[in-house]
């Protein structure tokens, strides 16, 4: 079975890769000392010469790069090739602040194409898929990725970008797309919109689903997998590294596989920037060892990650990180609790809610306080107050189990929380505002 | 028949939902016979009965309303005092526990009409009856 795109890296023993990361990484190291200023500035003031960098066990020696350091040197500052040997950009939502814009060599391109092919191989995808890519198309790496690595593959590429759900669902019945590639809240909302239309997974042909660019629960995935009668895949990549296909999930479904030979990994505690051991949970860092144009070192995502390094089922030898356990920027702290929305979430599909939901943080008399909009279904209804109430009540019981501190519930209808196309926005944090 | 439907509507507490959804009911031709608003600091639940049962499902449904229909019991309450004493009274005797209660307004003279929801309707309707009280039925309900 063609189970694998590349065959020979993603099943390479440690020992051969280890060393092709090594040989990578000393050249890249020579090439951003000698053509990025900037990270030349912070490895003089660190003291590292290229020269002490001689395999990955010197990784550690080297100086980190923060999103603040990409704001700093937006947008040229941390550009490795002459503008005129790039032949493309692609830039993140700066929804959690100002853009970073990424710069990509035709070598780079096809580099994370392929990355993202390995990752819709391993979902089942071959020359005979109908890949319907549903990720918002333009400066979003979500569509340009997904859309690349399924030219690579040989599928029958729909370049349908989000929105126009009808549309998409027309789409899918007439032309029979095998794959879908989103992010989970909008493949969820596809799902729901399906069922509303009165039809059911058999009215489509879809087998797979690749879904990243957010954080989803397995609960998630679940319903996803069943209302649209598919499996699951999920993803995983950042517009600072190249995009979606830094890693992803084979059959197993037990954590993403990491192109490590282009994407080296640590975990490192991040108060001390120390290296931590396999299996330790802390701040997940990338090193791009085989990017031309935007090489970053040691960038440091703020995704909170373990790695585990295994046999897998699939046969893949490539190490693995389980889903990001919540992302510095996400984490809000409540009365002083660490709170993220995925904690929320599960428990609002645990007790039987779409997770469709609004998060809205306040300070009211020096006290901080927790609302969280919740849609409640025709079913879940009831024409008794107290049932109703009830409802509330006991989510709000398991919600506090969760997460130690009693949040206020409001039942909305149904579709009453807008649904964002691209990135579900979850939280309105109005402290910020008073501040 | 003896039951009759009543719609029960979840209206979140934003300015304007009620006259949204009542609009929305008058604007397709339906009366609404009687109604009855328990609320909340976030939402209301609108409990109304109306003349056209099926095309009010029908309506709310395609509007994406979020709402219950349920049967409930109509008593014709004599206009005296201890009227509706009497009637709860019957229910209490049969152990049976009334959810919420509310009545018509200016129907028959001498007579007020009033709306009971109840978990067990058939031992309530037989309760009533061994009492002598008078049953609403759903045409006379609805065509008022």
């Amino acid at each position: 079975m063609a189970n694998y795109w590349h065959e020979d890296i993603e099943c390479m023993d440690l020992a051969e890769m280890k060393k092709l990361q090594s040989e990578r990484l000393v050249k890249q190291v020579q090439h951003v000392y000698e053509n990025v200023p900037y990270y030349r500035a912070k490895m003089d003031e660190k003291g590292v010469k290229p020269a002490d960098i001689q395999s990955v066990d010197d990784l550690h020696k080297l100086p980190f790069l923060s999103k603040a350091d990409l704001r700093e040197a937006y947008p040229y500052g941390l550009l490795a090739k002459p503008l005129t040997e790039c032949v493309r950009i692609q830039s993140t939502s700066g929804t959690t602040g100002k853009r970073v814009v990424a710069f990509y060599t035709q070598h780079d391109v096809d580099l994370w194409e392929d990355c993202v092919a390995r990752a819709i191989t391993a979902a089942g995808g071959t020359s005979d898929d109908v890949c319907q890519v549903a990720y918002g198309y333009g400066l979003f790496t979500g569509g340009a990725g997904l859309h690349g690595g399924s030219h690579k593959v040989g599928c029958l590429t729909l370049p349908m970008s989000s929105g126009n759900t009808e549309r998409q669902i027309q789409f899918m019945r007439d032309l029979g797309s095998t794959i879908l590639c989103c992010t989970p809240s909008y493949a969820a909302y596809i799902g729901e919109t399906l069922h509303e239309m009165g039809l059911t997974p058999d009215d489509i042909s879809l087998k797979a689903g690749i879904f990243g660019a957010e954080p989803w629960t397995e609960e998630m995935r679940r319903t996803i997998e069943k209302s649209l009668g598919i499996k699951a895949y999920d993803i995983y990549g950042l517009t600072e590294t190249s995009g979606p296909g830094v890693a992803f999930e084979c059959s197993e479904q037990t954590g993403m596989h990491i192109n490590e030979d282009h994407f080296i990994p640590e975990i490192i505690d991040p108060e001390t920037g120390e290296v931590l051991p396999e299996g330790s949970i802390g701040e997940l860092v990338f090193t791009a060892v085989d990017k031309e144009a935007f090489p970053l070192l040691r960038y440091r995502t703020r995704d909170l990650c373990k790695l585990t390094r295994g046999k897998c089922s699939c046969g893949r030898t490539l190490i693995k990180m389980c889903k990001p356990m919540g992302r510095s920027d996400d984490m809000m702290i409540i009365r002083g609790v660490n709170v993220f929305p995925s904690q929320i979430e599960t428990v609002l599909i645990e007790q039987g809610y779409a997770p469709n939901y609004l998060i809205e943080v306040d300070r009211r008399n020096n006290s901080d306080t927790l609302d969280i909009s919740v849609e409640m279904s025709a079913e879940q209804f009831s024409d008794k107050m107290k049932d109703v109430q009830d409802k509330e009540k006991a989510l709000a019981g398991a919600i506090k189990t969760m997460l130690g501190i009693s949040p206020k519930v409001h039942l909305v209808s149904p579709k009453s929380i807008t649904r964002s196309e691209g990135k579900a926005v979850r939280v309105i944090d109005k402290r910020k505002l008073h501040d | 028949m003896d039951t009759i439907k009543q719609f029960s509507i979840f209206v979140e507490n934003k300015q304007g939902k009620m006259a949204e959804v009542t609009r929305l009911l008058a604007d397709a031709g339906i009366d609404l016979r009687t109604l009855s608003l328990a609320d909340t600091r976030d939402f209301g639940i609108l409990r109304i009965i109306v003349n056209d049962p099926d095309k009010a499902e029908t309506l709310l449904h395609e509007n994406g309303w979020t709402f219950k229909v349920t049967s409930v019991i109509g008593i014709k309450v004599p206009d005296v005092p201890g009227g509706v004493a009497s009637v709860l009274e019957a229910l209490n005797d049969a152990d049976l526990n009334v959810e919420y209660m509310y009545a018509f307004v200016n129907r028959t003279p001498g007579r007020a009409d009033t709306i009971i929801r109840v978990d067990d309707e058939t031992a309530a309707l037989k309760a009533l009856r061994d009492h002598g009280i008078d049953i609403l039925t759903a045409e006379e309900a609805y065509d008022a």
